[in-house]
């Protein structure tokens, strides 16, 4: 009797398990329909800065290898072979070299060699003839001496010195390969990739169109027969369409925190995921002239900030407190908590925390009868508006009375680049979840994005260590002393990293929403319609 | 009258050449042009590919020479290439010209079509409750802004059919078709309606004073024969000069409704053409926009020849 209850449970226990395999059973057809948040400038991911770009024609293409589209969290243990079918490292970690896939076409029926491996990062590197109109990640490969070929399917990358992070790097949705054969001004226009769906037209303002490609090299995949993307710059009319029905998903990342609400007040089936993005709002200090020369006075700054104040007045309180790299659990190389709040202005007693910013203020010369008088300069969008008067109003405890300078999103970098602001919000995106990425491009001497001209020839040594380094548990340490010298010298402090919603039709299926970068995971060749 | 017209049309053309060098200019004044936008949406700033692609787009040119290029082009038919998607403007442009035309020539034929029978039911009720509630309905119509009023359509739509009408190229059925003009023009036309149905209150109110119309009256004319065939005809010429300055206005409500309602118009690319500094799409648009008003101007001035045959064109 014993043995037939068990058995029974266990069919009971399998039933389930049979029923979530066969709903789980990818159906081929359909078409998934998208709101677009904006008119992208071009096709071309390489010449953009925006995951406006990334969103819709990521499925264009293939990179040689890609992070695993099916798991959240990108790091180096989730790269998977995507036109490359297999890579390997040198003994010296100065060379790696991938076998690239056989039988590969472009969409335009041209077969894909190492020649096209060659072209693309030649192009990145500025190295060959063909010139990209503008090229944002030109310094993902400064360590890249050059790319060669051996034969039609290998193609080796060589460094001037070992950088495990390049892999990663590689992985990114930002890291299509482009055919040889066709130039960067097609590219713009009609992109052709080796991806699961071909491009069909991009109208301006109004529609992009990608139908399913049948000669993609993975077979079986991919299971919609296209994607469309309608072009909605009004989010309440965006969310509106995804409530009536009219789209199968939002635009990723998209739905804010208080819209979020709406959504599952009016479309109580639907799916929504909310996620960091891998996004820091943050302060550039200049301190190349005063009053913010003075370390004091920037100290002063930091510990006046309440971070929790923020997230729960912009996010209800979704979001994450840290320091440059994204914390944890989504992001992989965020200090401990314990390390984190050690540092000046991220401790719990933030009343504490400020009478010691009024001391240093004092300290500097200004006091209850002295005001330091600034202006917090910042892009006219709300995202970056709305936490620079937070933070306007914080720093009034500190006898600081700031004033709202809001720019034009033209003008924003070009102030900034001109050193022409005193105390800035500005908003960092980090493309991929690696040190590498986020330090040089942000804190390194000379860099352009490093718009606060931070440069400290010690942190930027153990740049160069970190960078080297293979050995994930002994990095991740000299990554979190980093963080936290970059932290204590108040180069750019950071006040929070956000969370964004994504929202889908129950019927969507196969969607991850990436939990520590908002760049990679758009390759929708696994998605499919449960309708 | 011949040479009224000849020089009205020649003042149009030094108007529009006026338009031209304003456009030009007030463009190359705004700060930034797309080549910051660009390079500076990335962070990255490479100086010598910006200088490229400065002289790639002609952008290095002195303004006079980019004034001339582009009124030679103009003269020619040739409107340049966007910056943005590298195609002839002239095939950017002609597209989105009939959606755009066909909202606002429903939004002005609503705006009339609502707003006169209004105003004159409103004139020839003065006082009464009905007329009270008219100008509040006008009130309204003039307070609400047009995004505001789009939006709560958009929400009562999903709410009551959940549906909502957004432009679609390929409409399923013809409802949908109608719907989503007729909708967005309503939304843009309504403050027009407002408007035009004040203007035709007070002046039908100030024309059902004057003694013709008492003696219609007297003669036994129907109230119907008084109020639209004799009192109407006359009160009807500054109703056309609002609705004329409204048609050159309502690109501004366009701008919006375009938005909030996702019409793929001229309209809502002038702005997003702005937004990147896309000198040929903007140049040509504006001015585009400016000969539509010029010569609406001219023909609401013709129109009042027709209307009223006391005016007289003369040298």
């Amino acid at each position: 009797m014993r043995s037939v209850r068990a058995l029974a449970a266990a069919a009971l226990l399998l039933l389930p398990a049979y029923h979530v395999a066969s709903a789980a059973e990818p159906k081929q057809g359909g078409i998934l329909r998208i709101y677009h948040r904006d008119s992208p400038g071009s096709a071309s991911i390489h010449e953009g800065a925006t995951y406006s770009v990334n969103v819709p024609f990521m499925p264009v293409y293939n990179n040689l290898v890609v992070f695993n589209q099916n798991i959240a969290q990108n790091s180096q243990d989730t790269i998977v072979p995507d036109l490359a079918e297999s890579w390997a490292w040198s003994g010296d970690g100065k060379t790696l070299t991938f076998k690239l896939k056989q039988g590969v076409k472009w969409h335009d029926g041209k077969p894909f060699t190492s020649a096209d491996v060659k072209c693309t990062f030649d192009m990145l590197m500025g190295k060959s003839q063909q010139k990209l109109r503008q090229n944002p990640r030109k310094s993902w490969y400064n360590e890249v001496n050059d790319v060669t070929t051996n034969g039609d399917f290998e193609a080796s990358f060589n460094l001037k010195r070992p950088q495990p992070a390049l892999l990663s790097l590689l992985a990114s949705g930002y890291t299509p390969v482009y055919p040889c054969h066709v130039s960067p001004a097609e590219m713009r226009t009609h992109p052709i990739g080796t991806g699961p769906f071909k491009f069909v037209e991009f109208k301006a303002n109004e529609s992009i169109k990608l139908v399913r490609n049948p000669d993609y090299f993975k077979k079986g995949l991919p299971h919609l027969d296209g994607i469309e993307f309608n072009i909605i710059t009004n989010r309440s009319t965006a969310i509106l369409g995804f409530i009536s029905g009219q789209f199968d998903m939002t635009f990723p990342t998209e739905v804010s925190i208080p819209m979020l609400k709406d959504v599952k007040t009016q479309a109580p089936k639907a799916i929504c995921e909310v996620e960091p993005n891998n996004v820091s709002t943050n302060i550039i200090v200049n301190s190349s002239s005063p009053p913010f020369d003075n370390l004091d006075v920037r100290r002063a700054l930091a510990l006046a900030l309440d971070r929790k104040a923020f997230i729960q007045i912009m996010f209800e309180g979704q979001g994450d407190i840290g320091g440059t790299m994204l914390p944890a659990p989504g992001g992989l190389w965020a200090m401990p908590k314990e390390m984190l709040e050690s540092i000046p202005g991220y401790g719990p007693d933030i009343n504490a925390n400020r009478e010691e910013a009024r001391k240093l203020m004092q300290k500097a010369g200004y006091g209850p009868d002295k005001h330091l008088q600034v202006k917090v300069s910042t892009r006219n969008i709300p995202v970056y508006r709305d936490p620079a008067v937070i933070l306007i109003d914080q720093i009034k405890s500190i006898y600081i009375d700031a004033e709202l300078d809001v720019v034009d999103t033209a003008q924003w970098f070009p102030k900034v680049a001109r050193k022409d602001y005193t105390l800035g919000l500005n908003l960092t995106g980090n493309a991929v979840d690696d040190p590498d990425q986020s330090f040089y491009e942000n804190y390194s001497c000379g860099s352009e994005r490093n718009y606060t001209n931070y440069c400290n020839k010690e942190i930027e040594k153990l740049f160069d260590q970190q960078s080297q380094e293979t050995d994930v548990a002994k990095r991740k340490k000299m990554v979190w002393e980093i963080d936290k010298k970059l932290q204590e010298d108040v180069a750019r402090p950071i006040i929070f990293h956000s969370r964004t919603g994504t929202c889908w039709q129950p019927y969507v299926k196969g969607i991850t929403v990436m939990v520590n970068s908002s760049y990679n995971g758009y390759r929708y060749e696994d998605v499919w319609l449960d309708k | 009258m011949f040479a009224y017209i000849v020089r009205r049309l020649a003042l149009m053309l030094v108007t529009l050449i006026g338009i031209s060098i304003i456009i030009f200019v007030l463009l190359r004044v705004v700060p930034g042009n797309i080549v910051d936008i660009l390079f500076d949406a990335a962070g990255f700033v490479d100086p010598s590919d910006k200088a490229n692609l400065e002289k790639e787009l002609g952008l290095n040119l002195p303004l006079y020479v980019q004034y001339l290029h582009w009124i030679g082009g103009l003269l020619h038919g040739d409107l340049g290439y966007s910056y943005v998607s590298e195609k002839p403007a002239l095939q950017e442009i002609l597209p989105r010209i009939p959606i755009t035309a066909r909202l606002a020539g429903l939004a002005l034929l609503f705006s009339a079509s609502i707003g006169i029978p209004l105003g004159v039911i409103s004139a020839v009720h003065q006082g009464s409750r009905l007329d009270y509630a008219l100008r509040v309905v006008s009130l309204s119509g003039l307070s609400l802004p047009s995004f505001w009023l789009g939006l709560l359509i958009l929400m009562a739509s999903v709410s009551l059919f959940g549906t909502m009408p957004i432009y679609n190229p390929n409409p399923a059925t013809w409802t949908e078709a109608i719907a989503m003009y007729c909708v967005p023009a309503m939304a843009v036309g309504f403050r027009s309606a407002a408007l035009t149905m004040r203007i035709t209150r007070s002046s039908m109110l100030e024309i059902l004073r004057q003694d013709y119309i008492r003696t219609a009256r007297a003669k036994g004319a129907s109230e119907s024969s008084v109020n639209y065939r004799h009192a109407l005809k006359n009160a009807i010429l500054p109703v056309i000069t609002v609705i004329g300055i409204e048609a050159a206005f309502l690109i501004g409500g366009l701008i919006v409704t375009e938005t909030v309602f996702n019409i793929p118009g001229v309209a809502r690319f002038l702005v997003e053409a702005l937004r990147w500094r896309d000198y040929p799409i903007v140049q040509n648009l504006v001015m585009l926009i400016a000969v539509v008003v010029v010569f609406a101007n001219f023909t609401v001035d013709m129109l009042y020849a027709a209307i009223d045959p006391r005016i007289r064109y003369t040298d």
